[in-house]
């Protein structure tokens, strides 16, 4: 009878403590990756492709590890300033990562990302990966993350705009072309000029198109050579200025964004847009509903072309963005996590994320694939795989963060961009701003 | 009881009374006492001192957490790099700015509330309570009520004021921005100082009113003559305590606006410094300026106010 007694208030208390105790040793042995001889991986990722993105990492998971997906912000700011945090603690739980190539070569300098040496380095930027991907997992000669995923700008346009316009989208076109097609059309231009990091994308694919430079010699950090102010710079912020006084600018202007300028591509005449990859799949899901294409004629209506050059005669550089998986390096099982990061990265991996999810592949051959050919119109395919391939990476520095943040606060709001003043202004801030002699 | 504190309080008051040696009993027990305190006077050092001497030392360097191996001495270079800059300049009169109007507000309408949770004679706990809701809510999440309120898509506010469109946008220029942000700040904070204006309410005395009362004076001589002349501790405790906690307003701002329009305080000049930009060396510099300048606000309200903080503590 007595075993059998409802515990006492004592015991209670003995009990729940023991129940804590066994609780957080649970929850303890969760964070240090230990579950019953098996390792956990813990993948942060960024919220694009969630649902593709939890299969592949079932997928990855072998007898050895578990990948678990765990969730940052929305904004990319966010997402490098929580990463960042852990890093700089020498948080050994944060495993895989999910990185903005512009991130990479901070963290990469920080010491915070373990490179992939030997094979393994072979394995992740081999011939198939595109160029400009490749470009952006490479710091100081070592191989610090492997490539996921590349995203590109393309000039998204309604063809029978273009058409009235009378422009041969065959060739390729100019800013000044499309800026004025679309005044003269009653239409509008969509781009990215809110105050933050995608208004940098554009004005780094200007000025490279220009065939100039934001800085460079960025490895040499806070000693850049600060490079805005020349011809490159200039014939920059013309177009800049050509779009703000054309009356072609879509409303809100300095607060638009990749999402604002979707809406106004069925709207009226339609428009040109430069934007990312993810536009196709999102008006070809969109077809009947707000925003989207009335019907299927419409959706066959929408064209893409090359990112828009800045001096005629001169290639574009079209913007490469997209998704770099690193390790962390304060990883306890390190070749595990980064035999993890090679299969999360492969091109079954890629071709997934590709069709479901509109993020395309950086390998060529993924390219080349059935499911791709069937998921996208094979010239779109094309023109996303020259685009990384022969695309501007934005610049590579320990410090681009201030780059960034520097260039955004001169040149917002577009309203204010002058080709005599803002390339020069911009250089002088950022010089002080590099040297410590300014304050961001 | 009673006496025992009044003979303490006298026995440490006048500094000029000649100092008569302590009994062994009371040696033993100031040494008891010392050691009690031992424990908690390091731990203050460890969470306290520590991070702040950390933050003087880091501030001499030109330190950014993303290239390590650069890490340079410059002395006081980031000092006068911060002192030099507009930007510093510009995000402290704004912080000021911030800090004095919100603190008026706060003082004129938290003392209204104060007379009437003083006063209430029926459902008083449901009055007082209902005023002090809002400060039991966290900061975040009533910036983010407030931002959605003044938002011009989906807020009340626009619908309420019959002076401004309907699609009046109070985000989009520094000064509607700045006014959205300081009414979620004194919505806030308000109660906090209604509160201790209420403890200062209760400690003047009713004969005292009630004498002005038999004297004639009206309601507005018993009001400035006794009960404010009276709580006059209490009030500079208030502005003291919520002057110093507007001086470093962050979250409303950083829900509100992030910064944007030149809504920055200082303190979010510091967070972007280090958090968002990893610039430990000029971060480190610029939490030094911001502990200073705290300071210097502290020490300008004790004397703008002329109060002895132990008599506000009632101790003399």
């Amino acid at each position: 009878m007595h075993r059998f007694d409802p515990p006492g208030p004592r015991r209670r208390r003995a009990l729940a403590g023991l129940a804590t105790l066994v609780c957080t040793a649970g929850l303890l042995s969760a964070c240090s990756g230990d579950d019953g001889g098996r390792t956990t991986f813990n993948w942060y990722i960024n919220p694009d492709g969630q649902e593709t993105l939890t299969a592949i990492a079932e997928a990855c998971s072998t007898d050895e590890y578990d990948i678990e997906i765990q969730l940052l912000p929305t904004s990319a700011t966010d997402q490098r300033t929580q990463l960042a945090r852990r890093l700089a603690a020498k948080d050994s739980s944060t495993n895989l990562m999910s990185l903005d190539p512009v991130f990479v070569p901070e963290f990469a300098n920080a010491g915070w990302l373990a490179p992939f040496e030997g094979d393994l380095a072979d394995q992740v930027v081999d011939e198939d990966v595109l160029a400009g991907a490749a470009e952006t997992v490479e710091w100081e000669g070592d191989v610090v993350a492997a490539p996921q995923w590349a995203n590109t700008q393309v000039l998204w346009y309604r063809k029978s705009l273009a058409e009235a316009a009378g422009l041969d989208m065959e060739q390729p076109v100019t800013w000044e072309q499309v800026i004025t097609a679309a005044a003269d059309e009653g239409a509008t231009v969509g781009v990215q000029a809110d105050r933050y990091e995608a208004y940098v994308v554009w004005i780094n694919s200007l000025v490279q198109g220009a065939g100039g430079s934001i800085v460079e010699d960025t490895e040499a950090g806070r000693d850049a050579k600060v490079t805005i102010d020349s011809d490159a710079g200039r014939a920059a912020a013309a177009v800049i200025q050509q779009l703000v006084d054309s009356g072609a600018t879509q409303p809100g202007l300095s607060t638009s964004n990749e999402g604002s300028s979707l809406g106004a591509m069925y709207e009226g005449p339609g428009e040109f847009m430069t934007n990312w990859t993810f536009v196709y799949k999102n008006y070809e899901g969109a077809v009947g509903q707000p925003g989207g294409p009335a019907d299927e004629e419409q959706f066959r209506d929408l064209g893409w072309a090359r990112y828009p050059q800045t001096v005629e005669g001169e290639e574009s550089r079209p913007p490469v963005g997209g998704i770099n998986i690193g390790v962390g390096a304060y990883t306890e099982e390190l070749d595990l996590a980064q035999e993890a990061a090679v299969c999360v990265t492969s091109p079954e991996a890629q071709g997934q994320l590709a069709v479901t999810d509109g993020l395309m592949p950086s390998r060529g051959s993924v390219y080349d694939s059935p499911e791709l050919q069937e998921a996208y119109p094979p010239d779109l395919l094309t023109l996303y795989r020259e685009s990384v391939d022969t695309g501007g990476p934005r610049p590579k520095s320990a410090y681009y963060s201030q780059i960034s943040s520097a260039l955004q606060s001169v040149w917002h709001s577009p309203t204010g961009v002058d080709p005599d003043s803002t390339p020069q202004e911009s250089a002088e801030f950022l010089r002080a701003v590099l040297d410590g002699k300014a304050l961001l | 009881m009673t006496t025992s504190t009044v003979q303490t309080a006298t026995a440490k008051k006048p500094r000029s009374t000649p100092k008569t040696p302590d009994s062994d009993r009371a040696k033993a027990e100031n040494a008891l006492g010392r050691k009690l305190v031992a424990p908690a006077i390091v731990l203050m050092l460890v969470v306290t001192a520590f991070p702040m001497i950390r933050a003087l030392y880091l501030s001499l360097f030109d330190y950014s957490l993303t290239d390590p191996d650069e890490r340079s001495f410059v002395g006081l270079q980031n000092y006068v790099t911060a002192l030099t800059d507009s930007l510093f300049w510009r995000d402290t009169a704004n912080t000021v700015m911030v800090m004095v109007v919100t603190v008026a507000v706060e003082l004129v309408i938290g003392f209204a509330f104060a007379m009437v949770m003083h006063r209430v004679i029926f459902a008083r706990g449901l009055i007082r309570t209902s005023i002090l809701i809002p400060y039991g809510i966290i900061t975040v999440v009533s910036g983010f009520a407030w931002q959605f309120a003044f938002s011009a898509d989906n807020g009340f506010v626009n619908g309420w004021l019959p002076f401004v469109g309907a699609d009046f946008d109070w985000f989009g220029e520094y000064g509607s921005s700045i006014v959205a942000i300081m009414v979620s700040e004194i919505w806030k904070t308000t109660p906090f100082m209604s509160l201790l204006l209420l403890a200062g309410l209760a400690q003047v005395s009713e004969d005292m009113i009630e004498a002005a009362k038999v004297d004639g004076a009206t309601w507005f001589q018993r009001l400035y003559k006794v009960i404010l002349p009276n709580m006059r501790a209490a009030i500079m405790v208030a502005v003291l305590f919520r002057a110093l906690d507007a001086y470093r307003i962050f979250d409303n701002i950083y829900v509100m606006t992030a910064g944007a329009n030149g809504t920055e305080s200082i303190s979010f000049l510091t967070y972007r410094q280090v958090i968002e930009q990893f610039q430990l060396g000029i971060g480190s510099a610029l939490s030094v300026l911001l502990f200073l300048s705290v300071l210097v606000v502290a020490f300008l309200i004790v004397k703008v106010f002329r109060v002895d903080l132990s008599s506000a503590r009632q101790e003399g």
